[in-house]
């Protein structure tokens, strides 16, 4: 990139430059007709000079021009009016003019910041272009979050100095130049005097300045470092935690603010001596000329009215010279923070952009086998991880790599996936180096895997297809409104020489996937079957049963999941299971839920806590008074109460058996037992308040009698709970009936995760295996309803978080590896893609990998780095690392037949 | 059956005869109270030992699977208390439990069992009685047991 930023400037803006100052210097005629015009109102028809007759009469608009050297002159006699009409004439040129330098600024204001804007966004793609055209070695000494704020904050001044970086030095030079010239010529010796003032000015005031550049430069560094240490202490926030080290980076951050906070201080205090020291040599010119021009009057050697027209025209010299020695700052300071930015973006070396030129079309496969030719690899710290390995992979056969000591099978790997930059030799694919192909090619024949995959904020889909997103393959047609804003948006994007590719298009290569037999459901299956080889198909439908489905966005699923809970009601009937499930049921009582929930009967869409909360709402006291079942429940309550007081009284508040109670704590109890107590000793004739009858109500409200089996829930009592349903929703206050959603067998609850809309009931509390009878009935219900993959479809539309920190890092590890099973290439690299996970899950998933990925007709090569040996009896081929060299290569069974390496790793 | 009547039958297990009902009150509601239709296991040889249970009402076998053939090893009827030793010991399920009747049982869940027991000197002293009843009953077999002496050989 350009080291100079004027330089910067002036070449991606030179024509709009050129343009606006030449409106600059139009927009300077209207500026001073204005200045003239007042006085000529006042003067004219105000003051009546030249009106001096009542019907006197002056041309309006008259001028004459002589052509200087042609002769030629232009002239216009005007219009002769009267004195009220030439003032309205003159009021009505000057309100005229007021419009006419309004719209110049106006436009030359909107002009310069469009400029500012489209130069800002060159500058912020050209840097993140550049990022991600790093070699590997410079990403991984950089700072995200460094570079996050520079792309960001830092360069956001270049647009503002953009517009201002040529007109405002033409325009106020022009200015300052001919202030001075106009004094020069009232007198030569003051003049000079002056110049020199100038001179003095524009010498010192830049080089006190430099010590104000030396501390933004400071400042800026030291904000960056700050915004890098935020981003750490977020991303690494559980290691601070677990290690308690949080006073640690506290007193890091103080710190850094310390620094800040000085630089700063510093800046201030020098940025207001400058200010002095500027305004004290601008004030010192007058001085002289006061003092010298008024000695040399007074000696008479100077004419009075010279010195006064001296003094006038030096008025208008100190704004000028001000305002651009300020340009000049806002120049110096823009151009220190460009080379500050510019010192991280420019690393020595960089990825060809032609390397990354966008291919839409099926790139054709550069056929031969990819090879390793005298390949030396260096790790960050400088110790040579893999020394002059020269090895040849052919099409189709399938190689365990493992290590016996040393990492160079993975740093071996990572150099195939372009990871790590070899320090001397090459990798090639047929025939030329890898770091030579464009990434059309190098990005989609060969999927590389590690356990640090990235994954972008998004849904699982997003990320799982994510290895299909190489360029857009359709093109958008847009209409109307639409079509007008694309056509901007392209404009405005070549403007600044962005790329315009349409983010709306559909990115995803469908001719690349794994599964590739020509039917439109290409996709669709290559995603099942990586799922399933991964193993991440039953994670997804967790997900999938416990996600929220919007039913007015999506009726017809809605509708069968209805239709599969009461297929699954009557499949559970068929097999005897009808007791394992108490339904919903809007006629009767549900004993495995809680009065409270009996009542209620509603999904309430939140969380535990939260639905605890609504169940205690004065509302429900109400209604519980209407029904008649505030005394019942009362009642009910003080027997819970001398219960739990009975079997929990003696413990100690930290027993684990309070953990029994669901909503109760120790404090509660010994609450419950000083209630019981108070109204034991006042005989029935104890004050109770409104609030501890609530407490007693409450643990009425949250009893289940098959998991409390106190026996005081009655016939009675359930009864007239589910004759207050009604009740309750008839009056349910409005900013109330948003929250619930009440239970209805035949329809879908939005506020219900789809779990429970399957289910629509509470598990028995007696029926120990309850949960795996209904998994098992449940399955079996959805695969019959065919809505399987409906149900995929929908836990795949999990947000992942950022970084994918939803997941585990299991998951994680697995849908790393599921995003390039999905994908069709010829050479899969996956460098210990499944670490942590049990050696039982792991050979399961190698071996289902291994087979998915032969069972396509694209005769892949796998490359497999493992980090357990003992799978390698899998592969054909098996390449073991010593030392950062080959120490042996061949197939299975002769390596497991030689005693060496191998062998000993194996056994 | 209400909490108070499990409690009545927690008495008659032979461990918990001699504890304060109180005591069993909080046992019988920490734990659960599960159904078994006939033929169901209620935990079957090699299972993780999570739990003991005390059965409440009906009958249930004991298998035990030796090469493939399950051979019933015992039966267990109301009031008594099933799978507490492989608990105590952390082993893996030792034979199987199947439901004959329809069983209901009391599941004391393992960390609701130890700390009862803990609290409850009571019934670790119990259980160390049952125990070396049991170790005195196999010694009192084996003892009884005539060792036959291989025949001598002509």
């Amino acid at each position: 990139m350009e080291k100079n930023l004027l330089r910067y400037i002036w070449n991606h803006t030179r024509q709009q430059q050129v343009w606006i100052l030449a409106i600059v210097l139009l927009s300077m005629v209207p500026y001073f007709m204005a200045f003239d015009l007042p006085k000529q109102i006042i003067n004219g028809p105000i003051q009546g000079e030249g009106f001096e007759s009542p019907d006197a009469r002056e041309a309006f608009l008259h001028f004459h021009y002589d052509l200087p050297l042609t002769g030629w002159a232009i002239s216009f006699p005007g219009f002769q009016l009267d004195r009220m009409s030439m003032l309205m004439a003159l009021s009505g040129v000057f309100l005229l003019l007021v419009i006419i330098n309004g719209l110049f600024k106006f436009y030359i204001n909107t002009y310069k910041g469009r400029l500012g804007e489209r130069l800002l966004r060159r500058i912020r793609f050209e840097l993140v272009d550049r990022v991600l055209r790093f070699p590997p070695a410079t990403l991984k000494q950089i700072h995200a979050a460094e570079i996050s704020t520079m792309v960001k904050d830092e360069v956001e001044p270049f647009g503002g100095f953009t517009g201002d970086a040529f007109v405002q030095p033409t325009m106020l030079g022009g200015q300052a130049a001919a202030a001075l010239f106009f004094i020069l010529l009232q007198n030569l010796w003051l003049g000079l005097i002056a110049a020199v003032m100038v001179a003095i000015q524009v010498g010192i005031i830049p080089k006190m300045r430099r010590r104000l550049i030396e501390l933004g430069r400071q400042r800026q560094i030291t904000a960056r470092h700050l915004a890098g240490k935020v981003g750490e202490i977020v991303e690494g926030i559980d290691t601070i935690h677990a290690y308690d080290t949080s006073n640690f980076e506290r007193a890091d951050i103080a710190h850094r603010l310390g620094q800040i906070y000085k630089i700063r201080y510093d800046l201030y205090r020098w940025k207001f001596l400058v200010k002095f020291t500027n305004n004290f040599l601008s004030q010192l010119t007058p001085f002289l000329f006061y003092s010298i021009g008024g000695y040399f009057a007074l000696r008479g050697s100077l004419d009075i009215g010279q010195l006064v027209a001296v003094i006038n025209a030096y008025k208008d010299l100190p704004g000028p010279l001000k305002e651009l020695i300020d340009w000049d700052q806002a120049r110096q300071d823009v151009q220190v923070k460009y080379e500050q930015v510019l010192e991280q973006f420019d690393p020595p070396q960089i990825v060809d952009p032609k390397l990354h030129a966008l291919t839409t079309t099926v790139t054709e496969p550069v056929s031969g086998p990819l090879c390793a030719v005298n390949l030396s690899i260096v790790e960050g710290s400088g110790a040579r991880v893999v020394e002059n390995v020269s090895i040849k992979i052919d099409r189709g056969e399938t190689i365990a790599v493992i290590d016996n000591s040393g990492g160079g099978a993975e740093a071996f790997a990572a150099a195939i996936g372009r990871v790590i930059w070899p320090a001397s030799g090459k990798i090639t694919l047929g025939e030329v180096d890898i770091l030579e192909l464009p990434e059309a090619v190098t990005g989609r024949q060969i999927s590389y895997v590690s356990a640090d995959s990235y994954f972008f904020h998004g849904s699982l889909k997003d990320n799982l297809l994510y290895g299909l997103k190489h360029a857009p393959m359709s093109t958008v047609s847009y209409s109307g409104k639409d079509a007008t804003a694309r056509r901007w948006e392209v404009y405005e994007a070549e403007m600044a020489e962005n790329c315009s590719y349409d983010l709306n298009a559909d990115w995803i290569d469908r001719h690349t996937t794994s599964v590739l037999r020509g039917f439109s459901d290409d996709l669709k299956q290559s995603v099942l079957r990586a799922l399933d080889a991964v193993q991440l198909t039953s994670d997804i439908m967790e997900l999938a049963l416990h996600s929220h489905l919007d039913p007015e966005e999506n009726p017809t699923l809605a509708e069968r999941v209805v239709e599969m809970r009461h297929a699954l009601r009557e499949e559970l009937r068929k097999q005897g299971l009808a007791n394992i499930v108490a339904h919903f049921d809007p006629h009767s009582y549900n004993v495995e839920a809680t009065v409270g929930e009996n009542l209620i009967f509603a999904a309430t869409g939140k969380s535990p806590e939260a639905e605890r909360e609504f169940i205690e709402h004065d509302y429900v006291f109400e209604i519980l008074r209407i029904a008649k079942l505030y005394d019942l429940l009362y009642e009910m309550g003080l027997t819970i109460a001398e219960n739990l007081v009975e079997i929990f009284a003696d413990l100690p508040p930290d027993h684990p058996f309070f953990q029994q109670l669901q909503n109760l704590t120790a404090e509660d109890i010994a609450g419950y037992q000083q209630f019981l107590q108070k109204r034991k000793q006042a005989k029935g004739k104890a004050q109770i308040t409104e609030e501890e009858r609530r407490s007693i109500l409450r643990l009425s409200l949250f009893y289940i009698e098959p998991r409390y089996r106190f026996g005081v829930l009655t016939r009675d009592i359930m009864d007239k709970v589910v004759a207050a349903r009604d009740l309750f929703y008839t009056n349910l206050p409005a900013h109330l009936r948003d929250s619930v959603e009440r239970y209805d067998p035949h329809r879908y609850m939005a506020a219900a995760t789809l779990r429970e809309n399957v289910l629509f009931g509470k598990l028995s509390h007696r029926s120990p295996d309850a949960l795996t009878k209904v998994r098992t009935h449940a399955a079996r219900v959805m695969h019959e309803k065919g809505l399987y993959e409906s149900f995929i479809a929908l836990g795949l539309s999990f947000d992942i978080g950022s970084g994918g920190r939803r997941l585990t890092l299991a998951q994680r590890h697995k849908l790393s590896l599921a995003r390039a099973l999905v994908r069709r290439s010829d050479f899969y690299i996956l460098n210990r893609p499944l670490p942590g996970l049990d050696r039982r899950v792991q050979e399961e998933i190698v071996k289902a990998v291994l087979d998915f990925l032969r069972e396509q007709d694209n005769d892949p090569t796998i490359v497999w780095v493992l980090s357990n040996t003992s799978l390698s009896r899998m592969f054909h081929r098996v390449i073991v690392f010593d030392h950062g060299r080959v120490a042996e290569d061949g197939t299975f069974e002769t390596l497991d037949k030689e005693s060496g390496i191998f062998k000993s790793l194996v056994a | 059956m209400l909490l108070n009547d499990e409690v009545q039958l927690l008495r008659k297990v032979p461990y918990f005869s001699r504890v304060d009902p109180c005591k069993l009150k909080l046992m019988a509601f920490a734990s659960e109270r599960v159904c078994y239709n006939p033929g169901e296991d209620i935990f079957r040889q090699g299972d993780l030992s999570d739990a003991a249970f005390v059965i409440l009402r009906g009958n249930a076998d004991l298998l035990v699977n030796s090469g493939g053939n399950e051979m019933k090893a015992g039966e267990a009827g109301s009031n008594s208390i099933i799978g507490e030793m492989c608990l105590l010991c952390d082993a893996p399920r030792a034979m199987t439990v199947r439901a004959v009747t329809e069983v209901e049982a009391l599941r004391i869940a393992k960390d609701c069992f130890f700390k009862v027991i803990s609290d409850n000197p009571r019934i670790s002293f119990e259980i160390s009685r049952a125990l070396a009843e049991t170790l005195r009953g196999t010694t009192a077999r084996v003892e009884s047991t005539p060792v036959r002496q291989p025949a001598e050989a002509f």
